[in-house]
């Protein structure tokens, strides 16, 4: 790890110029040709289409001529107070799975760091989460774990005198937390267990010999070392909270109310339960610019530590 | 010395200790899941919960009588392999071409990739619903293959550029000054020492297809529909079937969570994109 972002830049841009010179130019952009082409024919397509829908009077119900209606749908959408509620619930939902997985991802991280017996088989286990699809993910947690008569959590509560929870009525949102955070924690644990398996067992050492105990080594030496990958796991959990649906989906359907309705869901509840496809369209239009702020933000902020 | 040693015994057994119990704890409802299966309808429903019990099979007997489990498995195959292959091959020369040809553009074209996974895929509904819809690809695989492969592509081509980028230019200019062609340097350097990336690269879009749910629920029906939309359709609210929701959702992730445990140090290793050398 003594390469960094910086002057790994400046030799490799360098020796591209090189071989750019001595091979012909047309053939590195045609390599790229099928990708670019597919990926900007996936962003354009639909991105136009859903421009058009937007603008349009567009009820899946009632077909008809496409009757131009100006801002009509974004004015529906945005007024709607559904719409607050669930980019709240969107920020939430992703800034509360990142700190818990991120947190947790380093302390476990740390913990299984060192060898001890069965590490092999604990570090094997602990990805699982990872591998379980989002259905199957909420429906275990909905029935067998938070069921407010028959699961686990409410044994334990009976079993302790408390009164168990309702999750899904009560705690719609903190319930899908736990589903989505369940399932990226082992991600991001492992992500920074390999980061912590190149630490420089030396550098530590020497710092041990000089006194530093261990709040400073994780300030000084552990968290430094891993702001790469810490990195690296925020980047790829925020492209894939942004659109958490399955669990939503599968379990509160949104509800109750708005409660645990994020924007993505919400869009889709405009489109295929409303039917109302025009709205729908100005809502993921919104997304779009909603995810670009939280994409410039993100690329801001940790952009440096990741090409 | 003696007492040092002692101590950081304790310390190691603690650590253990603490290891297994979080692990255990982390991995305990997949463990109920797995044991609900093997209950019948009225056990998995019992409380307290019944630790020992007979074991049955009928769950699973059931799950494939009644929703036909080898149909939405094979959906399942061929959507996530074939989305793999595909996205592999679209992936592969584009993140050659960035690693090994950088220009100044470079990095803003692997952003624009990656800025197009931040458009949630629902943003896209209404549109792709209604071409594939008119193309015939509405619940069909090919279709979901498609779908599957762009929503990808991105990752991918990031991922297998993060590997490319870190194989030493020297040895490319030395293939070239022996004389190699673009496909000699293709075949006989990068594919050998990029292996390791098209695999983990490979593994985690098997995985992301796998599990994916979004397209397969939105785009598929009784034909083309995957394991994931599968389970889905146990959501209904239709009365509790938790023994057959458990035996149906078992056989959805018994395989992809099989595949992971051993291969979950390749993928990892690709999942960290260069970020640990």
């Amino acid at each position: 790890m003594q390469q960094t972002a910086a002057p790994l830049d400046v030799p490799r841009s360098a020796a591209a110029r090189g071989t750019q010179r001595s091979a012909p130019r047309l053939l590195p952009r045609l390599l790229m040709a099928p990708a670019v082409t597919t990926l900007f024919l996936w962003m354009i397509v639909p991105l136009v289409m859903t421009i058009y829908f937007s603008l349009i009077r567009y009820n899946l119900m009632q077909p008809g001529p496409d009757e131009f209606t100006g801002l009509a749908n974004f004015e529906f959408f945005v007024t709607d107070p559904s719409f607050l509620t669930s980019v709240g619930n969107t920020l939430l939902l992703i800034g509360s799975v990142i700190v818990i997985t991120v947190v947790g991802g380093i302390a476990l991280a740390l913990l299984v760091n060192d060898p001890f017996p069965g590490r092999g088989v604990v570090r094997m286990l602990l990805i699982s989460p990872f591998f379980i699809m989002p259905t199957v993910n909420a429906l275990m947690w909905k029935h067998m774990m938070m069921n407010p008569i028959y699961g686990v959590f409410a044994q334990i509560a009976e079993f302790f005198g408390a009164t168990p929870i309702d999750f899904m009525a009560d705690w719609p949102l903190l319930s899908i937390i736990i589903m989505v955070a369940w399932q990226w924690l082992p991600f991001a644990c492992l992500i920074f267990i390999t980061a912590l398996a190149s630490m420089n067992r030396e550098q530590l050492e020497a710092a041990r010999m000089d006194g530093a105990n261990y709040l400073q080594q994780l300030r000084f030496m552990y968290l430094p070392h891993m702001a790469r990958s810490i990195a690296v796991v925020i980047m790829i959990e925020m492209i894939f909270l942004l659109s958490v649906f399955a669990e939503i989906y599968t379990t509160t359907g949104g509800g109750p109310g708005d409660a645990s309705t994020n924007v993505a869901f919400l869009i889709f509840k405009q489109a295929l339960l409303n039917f109302d496809a025009g709205v729908a369209s100005a809502g993921a239009l919104l997304a779009v610019v909603l995810a670009n702020i939280v994409a410039v933000f993100l690329i801001r902020m940790i952009g440096k530590n990741l090409d | 010395m003696a007492q040092r040693k002692k101590s950081f015994d304790w310390l190691e057994a603690g650590r253990t200790v603490a290891a297994w119990v979080v692990t255990l704890l982390i991995i305990f409802p997949i463990l109920f899941l797995a044991m609900t299966a093997f209950k019948t309808e009225l056990q998995a429903i019992e409380v307290p919960t019944q630790w020992l019990f007979k074991p049955t099979l009928e769950n699973f007997l059931e799950v494939q009588e009644r929703s036909d489990y080898l149909l939405y498995a094979k959906n399942s195959l061929i959507t996530s392999i074939g989305s793999t292959l595909l996205g592999l091959l679209i992936a592969a020369p584009a993140a050659y071409s960035m690693a090994f040809f950088r220009t100044k553009r470079t990095r803003d074209i692997l952003m624009w990739m990656l800025s197009t996974k931040f458009m949630p895929a629902v943003g896209a509904l209404v549109p792709i619903y209604a071409l594939a819809q008119r193309s015939g690809l509405l619940d069909t695989t090919l279709g979901l293959i498609i779908v599957f492969t762009l929503s990808n592509l991105p990752i991918m081509v990031w991922m297998l550029y993060s590997y490319f980028r870190d194989i030493p230019h020297e040895i490319l200019e030395a293939a070239r000054m022996d004389g190699a062609g673009v496909w000699g340097e293709f075949r006989y350097v990068l594919v050998p020492l990029g292996m390791g990336g098209l695999a983990s690269t490979g593994l985690l879009c098997l995985v992301l297809a796998w599990n994916e749910a979004f397209w397969a629920l939105n785009l598929t029906a009784a034909n083309a529909g995957t394991l994931a939309a599968l389970i889905a359709s146990y959501s209904s609210p239709e009365g509790l079937f938790w023994a057959k929701l458990s035996a149906a959702s078992l056989l959805a992730i018994a395989p992809i969570v099989v595949f992971g445990w051993f291969s979950q140090k390749q993928l990892v290793q690709g999942l960290t994109f260069g970020a640990v050398k």
